[in-house]
């Protein structure tokens, strides 16, 4: 089922959630709404599901106008961070709860009921387990059994806010992988919202950035990544580096210097200059480069992190260098980055 | 073979290595003798001077026998609205914010604080048949003061708080998101209610109804200004003790009182072990 949000707005007592955020989300397609807190991803994902109101804006299932829905006849499956299960009730029961509370002749008999939720605990990889209660169950184990009561109404697009972020690490990267792996089968219009980017950039088709209540970049891993659109985006996904530059005759500057770096499309005046810590070329001599003085130095993992001041207002940007590089015993640094990306200073 | 043999019987929890647990223990089984098994085994011991015989005799007799009824009776049936409404009064307190709602959360506690014999002559002036309520229901053949039912109000006026205030304190730990979810899921209010929240709530509501029946099996002070006390009609057996005691038949009002005691101790005793039962099963 196809998604639209079409220009929505989102107030909690006069405080905006949402500013006029428009969407379209794929029928089939898994997407992430990833962003710091307070970005707006779980209201939007709320207003999705029918859970909260839009102050003004429409959301669209296909060409079925939904927010004139309510929630029970919105069709959609939600998972919480928290689980949400019913503790009263066996893992049997909670998957066929969304069947059992239907009426008329769209209930199937008790009999398919039970078929079709031990068919989705295979699904989950959870057989066996039907008659448990949720506090007999692992934190990983209670997240299944969510996705599966979720799936068990045949919802038109699953909702997930969050939904490995109360496990550890270990079930979560097994979840991930999971999810995919379902979704792939299943095939649902899947949305789900998360602030880890490794997660999203990992598991999504398509992931949606957000900050302040905007969406400020849709796309794939790919492009969110190597292309990013904003400073926040730059900023927010992996790790960058920024100094405050200027442009003047299509040369980047800092201070009096050009960095050997050309920027004939871009507007004279302040900028700020964004670049990986591992996008960077060591230089011997600067002829047109960033020259720095080691401030501090850090192993990380399989490169060496290192920091560096620059110029006379001691800017302090970080460079990634191999482990044995002999720069890293250096006081003083020389390089140019690779790719780098310039934002006018606001 | 070496291995031993699957210890029988049952023993102490293994306590944790932060002292205090043979202190506290000590202290408590001290405290309960002292407090509550003593005074109670007088009672008893009082009540086996009397010989089997003469025991079964003041059992037997008609006028014990229906004074226990109607005590356990209106006691079982005043728990059981206290059940409904103070759950509803619990809902809204909990989930609704209005004004004047800590007055009104306030007002809950009354019956706690107020004197029983107090209480027991308002809702009398109340209810009588030329009270302001009395006078409204007298010509719909309806007779509140001096009748069993003038003992089920006072008993509900009385057992609210013990519903309310244990209700309460789970219903406000309910998860929005359990309802969130049951909605997403297709189920319309109604059934939210039924099949998820009162579930959860089922082991607080069975506290509240014990502490309300047992309240309500041993209040004295209200009931016998409603009651009107006919005996074999509206007498409660606390009253027949009391007028046991008067007459200086010591022997047959701790005989009612052991009944009494026996019966209470039976009834809280399965209403734990429900509940023990489900809290084993819900965690």
């Amino acid at each position: 089922m196809e998604v639209r949000v079409a220009n929505v707005r989102k107030e909690f007592e006069r405080f905006p959630a949402l500013h006029d955020v428009s969407l379209d989300i794929k029928s089939g397609e898994l997407i992430a709404l990833l962003g710091p807190s307070g970005s707006g991803k779980t209201t939007l994902l709320r207003l999705i599901a029918g859970l909260e109101r839009p102050t003004k804006g429409k959301i669209f299932f296909g060409e079925e106008d939904a927010s004139q829905k309510s929630i029970q006849e919105r069709n959609v499956g939600f998972v919480f961070q928290h689980y949400a299960l019913f503790r009263h009730m066996t893992v049997a029961d909670n998957v066929g709860f969304g069947l059992k509370v239907r009426h008329g002749p769209t209930r199937p008999s008790a009999q398919e009921i039970r078929r079709r939720a031990s068919e989705l605990l295979d699904l989950v990889q959870l057989s066996g387990l039907e008659k448990r209660y949720p506090a007999q169950l692992s934190g990983g184990q209670r997240q299944r059994v969510a996705l599966a009561r979720a799936m068990a109404i045949e919802p038109r697009v699953l909702l997930l806010d969050e939904p490995f972020g109360a496990l550890d690490a270990q079930v979560r990267r097994e979840l991930r992988r999971w999810l995919r792996d379902i979704h792939d089968a299943t095939g649902h219009t899947t949305v789900f919202v998360t602030h880890d980017q490794e997660e999203a950039l990992e598991l999504a088709d398509r992931v949606v950035v957000m900050s302040q209540g905007s969406i400020e970049q849709v796309g794939t891993a790919d492009e969110i990544y190597d292309t990013p659109n904003s400073p926040f985006v730059y900023g927010f996904i992996g790790e960058s580096s920024s100094i405050p530059v200027k442009v003047e005759d299509g040369q980047v500057w800092i201070a009096d210097r050009p960095i050997g770096l050309s920027a004939p499309q871009a507007p004279q005046g302040e900028a700020t200059l964004f670049f990986r810590p591992h996008d960077v070329d060591l230089v011997d001599e600067c002829n047109g480069c960033i020259a720095g003085t080691v401030a501090a130095s850090r192993r990380v993992a399989g490169t060496r992190r290192v920091e560096l001041e620059i110029g006379g207002d001691r800017q302090r940007v970080e460079i990634e260098l191999p482990v044995d590089h002999p720069a890293a015993q250096k006081s003083r640094v020389v390089f140019r980055p690779r790719r780098w990306k310039l934002f006018p200073a606001a | 073979m070496t291995t031993a043999p699957a210890k029988a019987g049952w023993r102490f929890r293994q306590p944790s290595v932060i002292p205090g647990f043979g202190l506290t223990l000590g202290f408590s089984l001290a405290y309960l003798t002292l407090i509550i098994l003593i005074p109670l085994s007088g009672l008893i011991w009082r009540s086996a001077a009397l010989g089997w015989t003469d025991f079964w005799a003041i059992a037997t007799d008609r006028r014990t026998i229906n004074a226990l009824q109607i005590s356990f009776g209106t006691a079982f049936i005043a728990a059981a609205v206290n059940v409904v409404f103070g759950t509803i009064v619990a809902w809204v307190l909990v989930r609704y914010n209005f004004p004047g709602r800590r007055i009104v959360d306030a007002m809950v506690d009354l019956p706690f604080a107020l004197p029983t014999a107090v209480a027991g002559i308002a809702l009398t002036t109340l209810y009588a048949p030329n009270g302001w309520l009395g006078s409204l229901l007298a010509p719909l053949g309806i007779k509140v003061a001096y009748t069993p039912l003038g003992i089920v109000i006072a008993l509900i006026f009385i057992g609210l708080p013990f519903v309310v205030r244990t209700v309460q304190p789970i219903m406000e730990e309910i998860d929005k998101e359990v309802e969130e979810v049951a909605a997403t899921l297709g189920a319309n209010r109604f059934q939210t209610i039924a099949r998820v929240l009162l579930p959860g709530l089922a082991p607080a509501i069975v506290t509240g109804f014990a502490l309300a029946f047992a309240r309500g099996v041993g209040e004295y002070g209200s009931v016998i200004f409603i009651a009107g006390n006919l005996p074999y009609k509206s007498e409660i057996a606390p009253l027949l003790i009391v007028i046991r005691l008067e007459e200086y038949n010591y022997a047959a009002a701790t005989a009612i009182a052991a009944i009494m005691l026996a019966l209470s101790f039976m009834m809280l005793l399965v209403i734990n072990l429900v509940q023990t039962w489900s809290r084993k099963r819900y965690g």
